[in-house]
C-alpha cells in the first residue's frame, strides 16, 4: 500500500518514555506527513542513557509496534535520537587548497575541507557523531553557503562537530538492533528537536531550543540559519520529581504526580500558605504537603537548569543573537509559567515549540514532548531527499549517456 | 632563664600606625614561629612588636626580636616557666599589655609550639585581648605521632583562641618544584604564612576605607567547626587587578577555587597605593564574588602609602570542617576551657546545624524559678547536671555523624548513577539544599 522508501521513522528513547514516530514522505517530495506516533514509558534509562539493555528493549518494541499499527506500516528501519552528558560540540574549522588548474571549486574540494574540519584531537574511545556544516570561506570571504563551482584558491568551511563516548552511542544503537530494526542514522535528541520546531526564518534571525526532556537537557543555537552551538545538561524532570521527593518527604512516584498535578515554575502570591492533602485510594487523608514549599523547590531547580543553560550559551557568545528568541520542548515545556520564567532568565521572548514545518496527526504536533521524535523524521527526510536526489542524478546522466550513444 | 628586657614599663611597642587603630603583639613559639617572625622583620614589621618564645636560648639570641623569652629544656621539666608554672602567663599577659591583638604564631606537631602556643593564646585571653593563632601543620610524611600531636595542638589552641588560622604544610607541596630542597620547602610555608599574617594584620591595622570588624573576622575564623583556608597574592604593573585574581585563584590552598564555592563564609581584604583605584576594587571583587556566589562575602580596602604600584589581596575562607574524629576530641576539650565566651559553650550540635551568626542567640525568656533546697543538695545536683551535659555532649557528637549521612542519602534516584558535576557543583543535590533555602 504504501511505498517502503517513502516511509521515514524517529525514534527517541527518553528516560521517562520511548517515543516512535512515523512520517511519510509525499510522492512528489515536496512535504512530509506524520502518520503515527507509538509511545511506551521508559524504565531502562537514567539520565538519557540506558542503565538496563532488557527493559529498554522492551519498552522499544512496544513504542514501535503501537506506532505501527497506528500508522498501518511495517518499521524496518528507525533514525535514532541519542542524548548523555558524555556529548560535546564545538565549532572547528577545515582548509583545503583548491589544486585544480582552473580553480574551480568542485564538490569534491567541499567534501574535503569538511573532511579536514573533522580531523581533530578526540579521546581515544570518542567518535564523531555529527559534523554538521556552518558557511564556507573562499579565499577569506566569509558568509558563503554553497561553495561548488565558485572560483577561488583556497577553501575553508566552519563545522560544528558533536562527538561522543563510542560505547555508550552502541548501547542504544545495540538495542534497536537487537529487535531486527535498521538503524539508518544516530542524531543528537537537542539537534532532532530544533529541526521540528524551528521554521527557517528562525533559524536565520537566532533562536535557541532547549528540550527539557526528564533525564537531560539538551540544547542548540542557530544564528545566521545553521548550528552555531549544542550542549547536553544531564539534569531534567527527574531531578525535579527527586527534588520534591526529598524535600517534602514523599516517594518519589507520589513526588512525579505531585509536580503533574500542582507543579508550577513560578511562586505566585495565592499559593502562600496552601496546603495540599495527598488521600490513599479510599479518600483517607495521609499526609499534607506545603504548597509553596513545593513550588519553591520546584521553581529553584528548573531555574537553575535555565541558568546553567543561559550561561554556557554567554560562554559561547550567542546570547545576544537570540533574536527569535527561546523555544521549549520536552515533558519539561508542560510546567505551568514554565515561558515566564525563562523569559525572566534570558531576557528575550519564550515560547512553547509547536512543530510547524511537518503537516499530520494534529494530535501529535502540537504536544512538545513529541519534538523530537518528529525530529528525527524530519532529519531522515532531509537525508532521504538528498539520497532520492543522488539517485536521480545517476539516473539522469546514465539516461543522458545511453540516449547520446 | 634569659630575658632582655628592655622596656618592661607599659606602652608598649606597636605595629601600624599609631593613630588609634588597633595594635598587635605577635608571639612566635618555637623554631617556625621564629621563622616566621623573622621573614615578618625582613618584610619590615618593626622587631619590637615581637615576642619570640623559644626553648633553644642559641637560636633565641640571633633573632632581631626585642622580648624574648626562653623557654626551659624538656630535661628541665618543671623548672621556672613550665606548663604548669605561673610565671609564664603572668609575663605574657604583661608583655600584652598595651595591644588589642595577640597573634600566636606556631608550627604545631613539634614540641614547643605544640605545648606553648595555646598557653600563650590563654594568657593573652585572660588579659583581655583579642587573640588569633597563626599555624602550620607538618606534612604527611612526618608521621603519624606528630600529626596526632598537631591535631591535638590545634584543637587546644581552638579552644582557646579566637581564631585560627592554619595552613597544612602538604599543600605547600604543590607550590613547590620537584626538586626544592627542604631548607627551601619550609621556607615557602614559613614565607606563606608571613603572608597572611602580614595580610590580616594589614586588614585589622591600616584603618582601612572599608573596615573590616573585629567581630566579622572572628566570625570568620573563630568558631570550633570553622577551619579557614587562605590565600594571599600581590601583584603590580597596569594590569593587576586582574592578575592578582588570577594569582589568588592560582594559590594552592584553594584546590583551584573548590574551597571558595564550599565556602561559609569569605572575607577579602583589598590593599593599594594611593593610586588604587575603585574600578579596581571592583574588578576584584567582581570576580571573586564569581567563584562563590551564594556565599557570603566580607570586604575590606586600605590604602598603604608604602603601596605604590602595588596590590595586595588577601582571602580568608572558613569551610565546614570535615565529619567524624576530630569533632569529639573538640567537644571535650571546650568543654574544660571553662573560661571561654558563652558562644563557645553552645553544644556542637548547635553549632554545625545553625550558622555562625545566629549562635549569638538571646536567652530564653522564661526563667524558671530556682529550686528551694540546702547549700549541700544544690551543689549535688549541680555536679549531677555537669555530669549530664558532659555526656550529652558526646552523644550530640555522634549525632551530628547520622546528620551528615543524610546528606549523603539525598541524592536519591541519582545515587548510583554518574554524578552531573557543574562547576564543583554536585546538581544531583536539590538546588534548594545548595542554596541554602529554608523551608521553614
Amino acid at each position: 500500500m504504501f511505498d517502503p522508501s517513502s516511509i521515514i521513522v524517529g525514534l527517541e528513547i527518553g528516560t521517562s518514555k520511548v517515543c516512535a514516530a512515523v512520517g511519510e514522505l509525499n510522492p512528489d517530495m515536496s512535504g512530509l506527513n506524520v502518520i503515527g506516533v507509538g509511545q511506551a514509558r521508559s524504565r531502562g534509562v537514567r539520565k538519557g542513557e540506558i542503565v538496563d539493555a532488557q527493559l529498554a528493549e522492551e519498552d522499544v518494541r512496544n513504542a514501535v509496534v503501537e506506532a505501527e499499527q497506528m500508522a498501518d506500516v511495517e518499521i524496518r528501519s528507525v533514525f535514532l535520537g541519542v542524548t548523555g552528558s558524555h556529548l560535546r560540540g564545538f565549532n572547528n574549522r577545515g582548509v583545503h587548497p583548491v589544486v585544480s588548474a582552473d580553480r574551480e571549486i568542485t564538490e569534491e574540494d567541499v567534501q574535503d575541507a569538511v573532511k579536514n574540519a573533522k580531523v581533530i584531537n578526540l579521546p581515544a574511545q570518542n567518535r564523531i557523531l555529527h559534523a554538521i556544516r556552518q558557511h564556507f570561506y573562499v579565499d577569506g570571504q566569509g558568509g558563503i553557503a554553497n561553495p561548488a563551482g565558485m572560483l577561488g584558491a583556497r577553501l575553508e568551511v566552519d563545522v560544528h562537530v558533536m562527538h561522543g563516548n563510542e560505547n555508550r552511542l552502541k548501547n542504544s544503537i545495540r538495542t534497536v538492533k537487537g529487535l531486527q530494526l535498521e538503524v539508518d542514522d544516530v542524531v543528537f535528541n537537542g539537534v532532532a528537536s530544533s529541526l521540528a520546531l524551528l521554521t527557517n526564518e528562525a533559524k536565520e534571525i537566532g533562536a535557541l531550543v532547549i528540550d527539557l526532556g526528564a533525564g537531560t537537557t539538551d540544547y542548540t543555537v542557530y544564528t545566521e540559519g545553521v548550528i552555531k552551538h549544542t550542549g547536553v545538561l544531564a539534569v531534567g524532570g527527574d531531578h525535579v520529581t527527586n527534588d520534591l521527593a526529598y524535600g517534602l518527604k514523599v516517594p518519589l512516584s507520589r513526588a512525579e504526580q505531585l509536580k503533574i498535578e500542582h507543579g508550577s515554575a513560578l511562586l505566585d502570591d495565592d499559593c502562600k500558605g496552601r496546603t495540599i492533602t495527598i488521600s490513599n485510594e479510599l479518600g483517607l487523608p495521609l499526609k499534607t504537603v506545603n504548597l509553596e514549599h513545593l513550588r519553591r523547590i520546584m521553581s529553584l531547580r528548573v531555574e537553575e537548569i535555565f541558568q546553567v543553560v543561559a550561561e554556557d550559551v554567554q560562554q559561547a557568545g550567542l546570547s545576544d543573537y537570540l533574536r527569535a528568541g527561546v523555544f521549549l520542548s520536552g515533558g519539561g515545556a508542560r510546567i505551568p509559567e514554565v515561558a515566564r520564567l525563562a523569559e525572566q532568565v534570558f531576557q528575550t521572548p519564550v515560547s512553547i515549540g509547536k512543530t510547524n514545518s511537518v503537516s499530520g496527526l494534529k494530535c501529535a504536533l502540537d504536544q512538545p514532548e513529541f519534538a523530537t521524535a518528529i525530529g528525527l523524521v524530519k532529519f531522515g527526510s532531509f537525508k532521504h531527499k538528498s539520497r532520492a536526489a543522488k539517485v536521480n542524478f545517476i539516473k539522469d546522466t546514465l539516461g543522458q549517456l545511453f540516449r547520446r550513444g | 632563664m634569659t630575658t632582655q628586657n628592655q622596656n618592661e614599663a607599659v606602652p608598649h611597642p606597636i605595629v601600624g600606625p599609631a593613630n588609634g587603630s588597633a595594635r598587635t603583639r605577635i608571639f612566635a613559639v618555637g623554631r617556625a614561629g621564629a621563622a616566621v617572625a623573622g621573614e615578618l622583620m625582613r618584610g619590615g614589621f618593626a622587631p619590637d612588636s615581637f615576642v619570640l618564645l623559644n626553648r633553644n636560648a642559641a637560636a633565641l639570641a640571633q633573632s632581631a626580636a626585642t622580648e624574648k623569652i626562653s623557654l626551659p629544656a624538656a630535661r628541665q621539666r618543671g623548672a621556672a616557666l613550665g606548663r604548669g608554672s605561673t610565671e609564664l602567663p603572668s609575663r605574657i599577659k604583661k608583655l600584652c599589655a598595651g595591644a588589642d591583638w595577640v597573634f600566636v604564631v606556631a608550627g604545631l606537631g613539634g614540641r614547643t609550639g605544640t605545648e606553648f602556643a595555646p598557653l600563650v593564646a590563654k594568657a593573652a585571653k585572660e588579659a583581655g585581648l583579642v587573640a588569633l593563632g597563626f599555624v602550620t601543620l607538618p606534612f604527611d610524611c612526618e608521621g603519624s605521632l606528630r600529626r596526632e600531636k598537631a591535631r591535638t595542638g590545634l584543637e587546644a589552641l581552638k579552644a582557646v583562641a579566637d581564631g585560627v588560622v592554619c595552613l597544612p604544610n602538604q599543600k605547600v607541596c604543590k607550590l613547590i618544584e620537584e626538586n626544592t630542597s627542604l631548607l627551601d620547602t619550609f621556607k615557602v610555608s614559613n614565607g606563606l604564612l608571613a603572608d597572611v599574617l602580614r595580610g590580616v594584620s594589614r586588614m585589622v591595622m591600616s584603618g582601612g576605607l572599608i573596615d573590616i570588624h573585629l567581630t566579622d573576622l572572628c566570625m570568620l575564623i573563630g568558631g570550633q567547626q570553622a577551619e579557614s583556608a587562605f590565600a594571599a597574592a600581590e601583584v603590580s604593573g597596569p594590569n593587576r587587578s586582574c592578575e592578582v585574581v588570577e594569582k589568588l585563584l592560582a594559590h594552592p590552598m584553594l584546590d583551584g577555587g573548590q574551597v571558595l564555592r564550599e565556602a561559609e563564609a569569605v572575607l577579602v581584604s583589598v590593599v593599594g597605593g594611593r593610586d588604587l583605584a575603585m574600578a579596581e576594587v571592583n574588578r576584584v571583587m567582581e570576580q571573586v564574588n564569581q567563584h562563590c556566589e551564594n556565599v557570603p562575602v566580607v570586604m575590606g580596602a586600605a590604602v598603604d602609602e608604602s603601596f605604590a604600584d602595588r596590590l595586595a589581596v588577601t582571602l580568608l575562607a572558613s569551610r565546614r570542617r570535615s565529619p567524624a574524629g576530630p569533632a569529639l576530641e573538640s567537644a571535650e576539650v571546650s568543654s574544660e576551657g571553662s573560661d571561654l565566651p558563652s558562644r563557645r559553650c553552645e553544644t556542637d550540635l548547635e553549632s554545625q546545624l545553625l550558622s555562625p551568626t545566629t549562635t549569638l542567640r538571646p536567652h530564653s525568656r522564661m526563667v524558671a524559678p530556682p529550686p528551694e533546697m540546702s547549700q549541700d543538695g544544690m551543689q549535688r545536683l549541680l555536679a549531677q547536671q555537669n555530669g549530664a551535659t558532659g555526656r550529652r555532649r558526646k552523644g550530640s557528637a555522634k549525632l551530628r555523624q547520622a546528620q551528615l549521612q543524610l546528606e549523603i542519602v539525598s541524592k536519591g534516584r541519582f545515587d548510583k548513577s554518574e554524578p552531573t558535576i557543574h562547576k564543583g557543583e554536585d546538581l544531583d543535590l536539590p538546588t534548594y539544599i545548595r542554596r541554602g533555602v529554608v523551608l521553614n
